[in-house]
């Protein structure tokens, strides 16, 4: 199996509150992730780790073989906060077109390529008719296909997305799953998400976040045979909740 | 129009202008990276180098532009690792800075006529020296803009999102402070440093309610700062008045005109 990305005995923690403790994970981006777990599990710092704008303090993330901050360009990301600024004076295709930096030359403005691709990706987002509006005069669901296609820009190979559908209606969010669906056929998709629902239909592996990771092969899950087991799992399981079936994966008892 | 035949005046209005550019591509940068504190802190700071100017016995103004890097260069790197506590830090720096430069001055033998200028401004008295070293900073300053005016626009509306992209934000960030510093020291010449945070501030946080763009708004907060610092030098030349605190007074007032026109928009 392919692994573009692979975390090893990753630990990090706040001013020594351990907020993620010995994750291990192997990810090829044929697969759409989908990140689910508690508030403060510590969805958003394993985001944040892998695409390396934190740093492990044990362990280690490894990107395409190498350390993320040399591959950045290789990848993308959509913050989970897309409220600016208050009054920023900016429009929604110049957001966009930051998407286009690592692309575009150095000590120039962007090029005619740049502003047309953006205007493309705005248009998979269903966002075109706005692309001179204000970023401050928009929506929360709004903002967010903005900064999606804004992510889609950067043209990278894999695409990691901090709850970008939290502030979108149920068909908009259905819309942005089904995108991302679709760009999961050549990029992958690392996606955290509240509605375990909507990830669940859309997602091929499930990974949930309590501190520690406990990876869901989502394809099998409606298939496998009713885990029987003498020990009672300690750890309480979404996935088995939605499905109704027991994971095919041993939890560790938890201390 | 006799006013233009001195050659003061000349100098003054061609400072005018230049300071106006300078202000308004800063100030735009100052404004939406939310610097204000910082840029204050560098000027009100640059007066420890002045101090040691005056001390030593060189260029007050190259004393006070040293200071001003040694400052930037500070603050920079404490803003860069540790955010939550830098308005203690630059109140810190800021009073630390004005302290020096009045000890010494102190010890300085000699009562320094020279010393309200730098408090207030004299840019009546801009030297064709002064406007090289102006035009010098305004070369600096508009290339820095246009050379990296997308990194920096992707810097300051999301730094974490640049940085994914490529940008070296560290470095951007630092050299963005140190180009800040060089223009607020020169920008005290005009309207000295008690009041060049007016001038720095006023014109972007006019501009920025009816521009679309960080360019846009470059654009409006100089023509905004032309606009006060050659109406202000006109009250202050006709009823005799101190010229960089008249300048402010026309700022201030434009920016309250500017308040009161979005109160009476809500309605």
């Amino acid at each position: 199996m392919q692994n573009d990305i692979i975390l090893k005995d990753l630990s990090f923690n706040y001013e020594g509150t351990p907020v993620l403790e010995n994750i291990n994970l192997h990810y090829s981006k044929k697969d759409f992730l989908a990140i689910i777990g508690p508030n403060g599990g510590g969805k958003s710092t394993l985001l944040k780790l892998m695409i390396g704008i934190l740093k492990p303090q044990h362990g280690s993330v490894t990107l395409f073989g190498k350390s993320p901050g040399q591959v950045s360009e290789r990848i993308s990301y959509v913050p989970q906060n897309t409220f600016t600024t208050k009054g920023f004076p900016i429009q929604v295709l110049d957001i966009v077109l930051m998407g286009r930096l690592s692309k575009t030359k150095s000590f120039s403005f962007y090029s005619k390529n740049d502003k047309a691709m953006a205007l493309k990706m705005l248009e998979k987002v269903g966002m075109e008719t706005f692309a001179h509006h204000k970023i401050n005069a928009l929506s929360g669901g709004q903002r967010q296909r903005v900064f999606i296609a804004r992510a889609l820009a950067s043209e990278a190979e894999i695409l990691f997305l901090d709850e970008p559908t939290a502030s979108i209606d149920t068909a908009g969010q259905i819309d942005i799953f089904k995108l991302l669906k679709q760009l999961n056929e050549s990029i992958g998709i690392i996606i955290i998400s509240h509605d375990i629902n909507v990830a669940m239909n859309y997602a091929t592996k499930v990974a949930h976040v309590n501190k520690t990771l406990y990876l869901h092969d989502v394809g099998n899950a409606k298939n496998f045979a009713i885990f029987d087991t003498k020990e009672t799992p300690v750890h309480i399981c979404p996935i088995e909740l939605i499905t109704a079936t027991r994971c095919t994966h041993l939890h560790p008892k938890q201390s | 129009m006799e006013i233009l035949q001195f050659s003061f005046m000349q100098n003054a209005l061609i400072a005018s202008l230049l300071i106006s550019i300078i202000c308004g591509l800063i100030g735009a940068l100052v404004v939406i990276n939310r610097m204000v504190f910082i840029a204050g802190g560098i000027a009100h700071g640059s007066y420890g180098g002045i101090g040691i100017a005056l001390f030593f016995g060189f260029a007050p103004m190259l004393g006070a532009s040293l200071f001003a890097l040694f400052l930037g260069i500070i603050l920079a790197y404490i803003t860069h690792r540790n955010a939550n506590r830098l308005d203690a830090l630059v109140g810190a720096l800021w009073a630390f800075g004005m302290a020096l430069g009045i000890i010494l001055t102190d010890l300085t033998p000699g009562y320094n006529v020279d010393l309200m200028s730098y408090l207030f401004g004299a840019i009546l008295s801009v030297s064709t020296e002064d406007l090289y070293a102006m035009s010098a900073i305004l070369v600096l300053v508009c290339g820095f803009v246009l050379l990296f005016y997308k990194q920096l626009l992707a810097m300051s509306f999301d730094a974490e999102f640049a940085k994914l992209r490529g940008i070296n934000v560290t470095l951007l960030y630092f050299a963005l402070v140190l180009i800040i510093s060089l223009g607020v020291v020169i920008t005290i010449r005009a309207v000295g440093l008690i009041l060049v945070i007016a001038l720095l501030t006023i014109p972007p946080y006019i501009a920025e309610k009816f521009t679309n763009s960080l360019w846009e708004m470059m654009i409006a907060s100089t023509i905004l700062a032309a606009f006060f610092c050659l109406s202000g030098l006109f009250l202050s030349y006709t009823f005799n008045l101190s010229s960089g605190a008249s300048i402010i007074l026309v700022a201030t007032l434009a920016f309250c005109l500017q308040l009161l026109v979005e109160k009476v928009k809500r309605f």
